[in-house]
């Protein structure tokens, strides 16, 4: 029986900067591709590959990162692509263009399309989008905030991070669980992924001042003494973590 | 070059004088913001005060009334200048500074590229905005218009 019939609903939305556009998927399969396209251990690890580089990612490179031959990587790279789960572009490598550059080559990187899957269907984002919209309406961005800082430690306390204690080195492990994808840069960690993009681009000041609010709650409840503070970037989540200064506020 | 810039003025009302002790930090930010704005990818223009980056727009619309206009090569380009930079960080502390106004405070609009704007007509965009809603002479990031196709000639129709 297909995934879809047994009551799957799933749901892709492009990565469209502003306002919620796309659509509801209706049980037609969507969902059986995704689960099909990453089933396979060479493709989710060349996935992995792709995704945790944050940019565009040729054959070759994903190929040897993964450890296959390059036609075979080729072969699984497209498939992920043809499942809506990586996008392609040409690009030529170095920076010669005209006659006598290279060829050009074909190179991936995570899809800005969103896949959520959920069994049975939930639909938390509309119920977001609602509240949101009550909050600036009311003007209750404060106390959104407090709320977020008491679920941070909540979240901080409860989530589950194998083979790590809480603690100074606990907040990258959280911060992994919940799909914040944190990565090092000269010290400061930087999250790769917002977990809240959609209502994000609804609602960005409201959205990312909650996201802020949150992650100073996991911080505080690891007992870090580094902070959280709003340093957005284009594609990558409005929050860095970084040594505390003098004027910690 | 695209045929087509997008112009977009906000308005925040502020909550105490611009020289007041309570705008001191919000003031503070005026140089670096403004500076980071005009080394944005996709920034063409801005309303200056002055060649002072710390001076804001003087003009007639009420001594609590602050002004940022400015032009864009297309929408994403102001995106990321105004949620995924620093400038981010000031619309966080809006509360602190300026009043909540129900109505919509900022409206964009697609202008032939190299024309330059008046604040007059800015004003009046806005005020189109707030009486008939989105369209594409007076639109918001939520309701967004694509510029017009690159075969179309003559600028889009005036506010009024």
């Amino acid at each position: 029986m297909p995934i879809a019939a047994a009551g799957l609903r799933a749901e892709a939305r492009p990565g469209h900067q502003g306002g919620v556009v796309g659509w509801w998927g209706d049980n037609s399969g969507v969902g059986d591709d995704i689960f099909s396209a990453l089933n396979d251990p060479v493709r989710r690890a060349l996935y992995d590959y792709v995704v945790a580089q944050g940019r565009e990612v040729g054959r070759a490179e994903a190929a040897e990162a993964v450890g296959v031959q390059r036609t075979l990587a080729a072969h699984h790279l497209d498939r992920l692509a043809e499942a809506g789960l990586l996008d392609t572009a040409t690009r030529r490598l170095g920076d010669r263009r005209g006659p006598g550059a290279g060829r050009p080559a074909k190179v991936y990187a995570r899809s800005r399309t969103e896949h959520a899957v959920s069994l049975p269907p939930r639909d938390y984002r509309t119920l977001a989008l609602v509240l949101a919209e009550v909050v600036e309406t009311v003007g209750a961005e404060e106390r959104a905030e407090e709320a977020a800082r008491r679920v941070g430690e909540r979240l901080a306390r409860d989530t589950p991070v194998p083979g790590s204690e809480r603690g100074p080195s606990g907040v990258e492990a959280v911060l992994a669980a919940r799909g914040y994808e944190p990565y090092d840069e000269d010290g400061v960690v930087r999250l790769r992924n917002c977990p809240f993009h959609a209502a994000a681009e609804d609602r960005p000041v409201l959205v990312c001042s909650v996201n802020l609010a949150l992650l100073q709650g996991v911080v505080r409840e690891c007992g870090d003494a580094r902070v959280p503070v709003m340093d957005p970037r284009p594609g990558e989540c409005c929050v860095a973590i970084q040594a505390s200064k003098n004027n910690e506020h | 070059m695209t045929a087509y810039h997008l112009a977009q003025l906000n308005v925040a009302h502020l909550l105490a004088p611009i020289d007041s002790p309570r705008l001191a930090d919000f003031v503070d930010q005026l140089e670096p913001v403004n500076q980071l704005a005009e080394a944005s990818p996709g920034y063409v223009w801005r309303l200056k005060g002055s060649d002072d980056p710390r001076q804001t727009v003087g003009h007639d619309y009420g001594d609590l009334l602050l002004v940022n206009f400015s032009v864009w090569e297309s929408v994403e380009a102001l995106w990321d200048f105004v949620y995924r930079s620093r400038h981010l960080e000031v619309m966080r502390r809006r509360r602190e500074w300026f009043e909540r106004i129900a109505e919509p405070y900022v409206v964009m609009w697609w202008i032939p590229a190299g024309y330059e704007p008046t604040l007059a007509e800015a004003m009046e965009r806005l005020a189109l905005l707030r009486a008939e809603g989105p369209s594409e002479r007076a639109f918001t990031f939520r309701d967004r218009f694509d510029a017009p196709a690159p075969a179309a000639t003559g600028a889009v129709p005036a506010a009024s």
